[in-house]
């Protein structure tokens, strides 16, 4: 184990990003799968999506995704190339910069509507 | 948890299975990135929730394209998913019961679902005149 710090933080993120993502994709399924029953249906629940909660869950979703995409690279990097291990604390800040780079932006544009 | 090397790395798994899921994981993570940041950037950037009714469904889906767009990533992501959880059971359910009980649910859960989304966007009939 890696008796706490940053790496034990990025592992542990992983993780609970990975099922919550998961957990969204099983919703997703289900709410995409009311397509068959015709516009009436998917159109009323999936106008749920729009309400304001929902807006900020979205925003979670997409922090999820992103920090498990980016934290995955570096795992597989370190996977490949053994000798990243001793690297993998700068690693781990890097996965965190390009997350907050990436990030804010995007929930900026996702909540404008929102905001004003 | 995987067994780790003096310097700290991962040993090699041991069994071909726990060799192919942990290359799958690599392989199916990398392609997923592209696919799920993208599927992310379209829907959620560029269209936008409100966008998103039956009518855009149907306009997306009446390209083949794009329904295989959205199985593959359904796919991959399920299965991904699928064993990441299952690494989960190992580390933390000790129960031999509980644990085979875990993973036959486990099996099924994504057996059903992956089923169910591939008859989603298998069945679904763009309606006459869009």
């Amino acid at each position: 184990m890696y008796r706490g710090g940053p790496g034990q933080w990025a592992w542990l993120l992983h993780r609970w990003s990975g099922v919550a993502v998961l957990l969204f994709l099983l919703i997703h399924i289900l709410d995409t799968g009311l397509v068959l029953f015709g516009p009436q249906v998917y159109d009323k629940v999936v106008g749920l999506y729009t309400h304001p909660v929902f807006r900020v869950g979205e925003v979670g979703l997409v922090a999820a995704v992103l920090y498990h995409a980016l934290n995955g690279i570096r795992i597989t990097l370190i996977d490949f190339y053994p000798e990243l291990t001793e690297r993998q604390r700068p690693l781990f800040y890097a996965v965190v910069s390009v997350f907050v780079l990436l990030f804010l932006p995007t929930a900026y544009l996702m909540l404008e509507t929102l905001l004003w | 948890m995987a067994e780790l090397t003096a310097a700290g790395g991962r040993t090699r798994p041991a069994g071909k299975l726990e060799l192919y899921a942990w290359l799958f994981m690599r392989v199916s993570g990398v392609v997923l990135l592209f696919l799920a940041l993208g599927h992310l950037a379209i829907m959620h950037l560029l269209e936008g929730v409100d966008k998103i009714n039956f009518a855009f469904v149907a306009g997306r889906w009446s390209n083949p394209l794009w329904r295989f767009y959205d199985w593959f990533l359904l796919a991959l992501a399920l299965v991904h998913g699928f064993n990441g959880v299952r690494v989960m059971v190992d580390d933390y359910v000790r129960r031999p019961g509980l644990r085979v009980f875990s993973l036959v649910m486990l099996w099924v859960l994504t057996l059903v679902f992956l089923v169910a989304g591939t008859l989603v966007i298998v069945l679904f009939q763009v309606p006459v005149g869009g």
